[in-house]
C-alpha cells in the first residue's frame, strides 16, 4: 500500500498549492500537517508501545511556548529557538516519563492526564514567563534558510510538508527497526518482552521521549505558523483531538495519524456552520468507527486486502 | 549450572515456595510436578526474576542472580516460556520472532536514525537467528503466515522458537503441552529432547504424567511449596510420599 499511496500522496501534497482557490485552504492544510506530526509522535508511545499518554498536548505546548518565549521575549532568531524548543520538550518528556512510566495501564493514563493538567496550569498561571491567559503574539515567521524564505503561506506550507515527510520517514525507520520491534513487544506483553531480555522501562522511556520530541517540534512549527499561542494549546481536549486522529486513521500504523488528521480537519471545516453542534455529528461517528473499524481506516484497508489475497 | 539454595517466597503469611534446594545439571531435562498450587510456577518466576525471593540464593553458572530483573536474567542465558504466549497476531510468525535476539544486539536509537552498519549487521543477525529458530522447531513453512491464524500446537512451537532466539543456556518451559492433543504432545516431547541434545539444560512444569515419565532425566516434586522428592522417574513413581500427595493410588495401579 505504501509503495503506491505514499509517493502518490506526496505528489498531491506538492501540487496542492497550485490548484487551490485561495490561501485559506493552504493554511488549513498546513495546520493539519502540523497536527499530524504531533499525532505521529503520540502514535509512537500509544500505537506502537501501547501506553496511553494523555499529556501529549502539554509537550506540544512546551514546543510552541519555547519558540514563542525565546523569539518574542528574548529576541532569539526562529531556528535556534526552534531547536531549543524541541530539546526542551524532549527533556521535560524524559522527566515526566521517568515518573509516570512507573505506573501501568489506566493508572499511567490517569497520571499523564494530571501531568497534562499541571503543564497547562503552569502555562496559564506563570504569567511572568508565559503571559498567562493573554497568550503570546508577535512571533516572526520562520527565518530564511539560505535562499529559501518562509514569509508567505505557500512557502510555509512547503516547510511544514518537509517536516511532515521527515517525521514520517523517521517514524517508518524506527518502526521497522529492532528498536521499533521492541516497542511492539512491550505493547504485546510486558512479561514476554522482559523474558526476551528487553528492558521494558527503558524501552517505554525512549518511546515517551521520542513522542515528546515530535510534539515539541510540532508545537514549535505551530508557533511559527499560527503566530499566536495561548494556554488552551496544552488542554486535554487538544490531546483528545490528536487521539481522535489516531483512532480514525489507524492506531499503530504509519499513515494512520496523518490520514486521521486530514480527514477530521476536512470534516471540521465542512461542518463549521454547525458551530459547537458539530460535536453531535463527531461523537456518534467516532463511536461507530471504534465499534466497526477498531484499527481505523488503514486497518480496514489492510483487512480487506488480506481477505482479498486469501 | 543452576544451583538453588534455601529458596523461599512468601506472599503475606503464605509461603508459596519454602526452603527449596536443588541443582540442575547441564544438558539434563528436569521436570517439576506437583498438585495445583504447589508452587511450580512461583518457582519459575523466582528463577527467571519475575519475583524477588523472600530468602535463599540462586546461582547460575556460579553467578549470583538472586533478585536480578527478568531482562538481566534473560541476558545471562535463562529463557522461559509462559502458559499462554501473547503474539502480535497481525504480524507474521517470523516478524514476531525477530525481536527475540534483540538482547544480543547493541544498536540504539542513533544507529536507527543514521542507519549505521552496526544496525544492519544486528538486524541481519536477528533475522537469521529467528529463521534458524523457526527451522529448529519445524515451522519454516508458516514463517510468513499471520501469527493470529496458527494452531495451538504451532503457537507452542513459536514460544519455543522465541525462547531459543534469545540464545539461552537454560530453558524454563511452563506447561509446554497444555491444551494440545496426545499426538501433538508426542511430537512436542521429541522437540524438547532435540533441544536438550544440543546441550541446552531444560526445566519444565507439566501435568501430563506419561510425557514427563518418558522425557525427564530427573523429577522434582513440590507440594505446598516444599520439595518432597527429587529423583529419576522410576524413583519418583515408587516414592510413597509422591503417590500420596500427587500421583494417587490410581496412577500406581494403572
Amino acid at each position: 500500500m505504501n509503495r503506491v499511496l505514499a509517493p502518490g500522496g506526496l505528489v498531491v501534497a506538492l501540487l496542492f498549492p497550485l490548484v487551490v482557490p485561495n490561501e485559506y485552504y493552504l493554511y488549513v492544510a498546513a495546520l493539519a500537517f502540523i497536527l499530524a506530526i504531533s499525532a505521529t509522535g503520540l502514535n509512537l508511545i500509544l500505537g506502537y508501545t501501547g501506553q496511553l499518554n494523555l499529556a501529549h498536548a502539554g509537550f506540544m505546548a512546551i514546543g510552541a511556548y519555547g519558540v514563542g518565549i525565546l523569539t518574542v521575549d528574548y529576541g532569539l532568531p526562529f531556528w535556534p529557538a526552534f531547536v531549543a524548543a524541541g530539546l526542551i520538550a524532549t527533556a521535560v518528556g524524559v522527566l515526566a516519563g521517568l515518573v509516570s512510566l512507573r505506573l501501568k495501564t489506566h493508572f499511567f493514563a490517569i497520571f499523564t492526564l494530571c501531568v497534562g493538567l499541571i503543564l497547562s496550569l503552569v502555562i496559564e498561571k506563570w504569567t511572568a514567563l508565559t503571559h498567562g491567559t493573554t497568550g503570546l503574539i508577535g512571533m516572526q515567521p520562520p527565518g530564511a534558510i539560505g535562499p529559501l524564505r518562509f514569509d508567505t503561506t505557500g512557502a510555509q506550507y512547503y516547510l511544514v510538508l518537509a517536516f511532515l515527510v521527515a517525521a514520517l520517514w523517521l517514524t517508518r525507520r524506527i518502526a521497522t527497526s529492532i528498536v521499533g520491534r521492541s516497542f511492539v513487544a512491550v505493547r504485546n506483553s510486558e512479561a514476554l518482552a522482559q523474558a526476551l531480555g528487553i528492558d521494558v522501562f527503558r524501552t517505554k522511556l525512549l518511546a515517551f521521549a521520542l513522542s515528546a520530541f515530535y510534539a515539541g517540534i510540532s508545537g514549535a512549527l505551530y508557533a511559527g505558523f499560527v503566530r499566536f499561542i495561548g494556554p488552551d494549546l496544552a488542554s486535554e481536549s487538544h490531546t483528545f483531538d490528536l487521539l481522535a486522529f489516531i483512532l480514525v486513521g489507524g492506531i499503530g500504523t504509519l499513515g494512520g495519524p496523518l490520514i486521521g488528521a486530514i480527514l477530521l480537519t476536512i470534516l471540521t471545516q465542512s461542518l463549521q456552520f454547525l458551530q459547537d453542534y458539530r460535536m453531535i455529528v463527531f461523537g456518534p461517528l467516532l463511536i461507530l468507527l471504534v465499534i466497526f473499524f477498531p484499527y481505523g481506516i488503514v486497518g480496514f484497508i489492510r483487512l480487506r486486502r488480506a481477505r482479498g489475497h486469501a | 549450572m543452576l544451583e538453588v539454595q534455601q529458596l523461599t517466597k512468601r506472599f503475606g503469611g503464605l509461603a508459596a515456595v519454602r526452603d527449596i534446594d536443588v541443582r540442575f545439571k547441564a544438558g539434563q531435562i528436569t521436570a517439576i510436578i506437583g498438585p495445583n498450587g504447589a508452587g511450580k510456577t512461583t518457582f519459575f518466576n523466582l528463577i527467571s526474576g519475575f519475583y524477588r525471593p523472600s530468602a535463599g540464593r540462586i546461582l547460575f553458572d556460579g553467578i549470583d542472580v538472586t533478585g536480578l530483573r527478568p531482562d538481566r536474567v534473560a541476558r545471562l542465558g535463562i529463557a522461559r516460556t509462559f502458559q499462554t504466549t501473547s503474539l502480535f497476531d497481525q504480524a507474521s510468525v517470523l516478524d514476531n520472532l525477530i525481536v527475540g535476539h534483540k538482547l544480543r544486539t547493541r544498536s540504539g536509537l542513533w544507529d536507527v536514525v543514521f542507519g549505521t552498519s552496526r544496525l544492519k549487521q544486528d538486524e541481519r543477525r536477528c533475522r537469521e537467528t529467528a529463521e534458524a529458530a523457526l527451522e529448529f522447531v519445524g515451522l519454516t513453512r508458516i514463517a510468513h503466515r499471520p501469527a493470529g491464524g496458527i494452531t495451538q500446537e504451532e503457537r507452542k512451537r513459536v514460544a519455543f522458537a522465541l525462547a531459543l532466539a534469545t540464545g539461552p543456556k537454560l530453558l524454563l518451559l511452563d506447561e509446554p503441552a497444555g491444551g494440545i492433543n496426545p499426538d501433538e504432545t508426542h511430537a512436542l516431547a521429541a522437540l524438547i529432547r532435540k533441544m536438550a541434545a544440543t546441550g541446552l539444560t531444560i526445566c519444565l512444569v507439566e501435568h501430563k504424567m506419561s510425557m514427563i515419565m518418558r522425557l525427564a532425566d530427573r523429577i522434582l516434586v513440590l507440594d505446598h511449596g516444599e520439595k518432597i522428592a527429587l529423583g529419576t522417574p522410576a524413583e519418583i513413581q515408587a516414592d510413597p510420599r509422591v503417590i500420596e500427595a500427587y500421583l494417587g493410588a490410581d496412577y500406581v495401579a494403572a
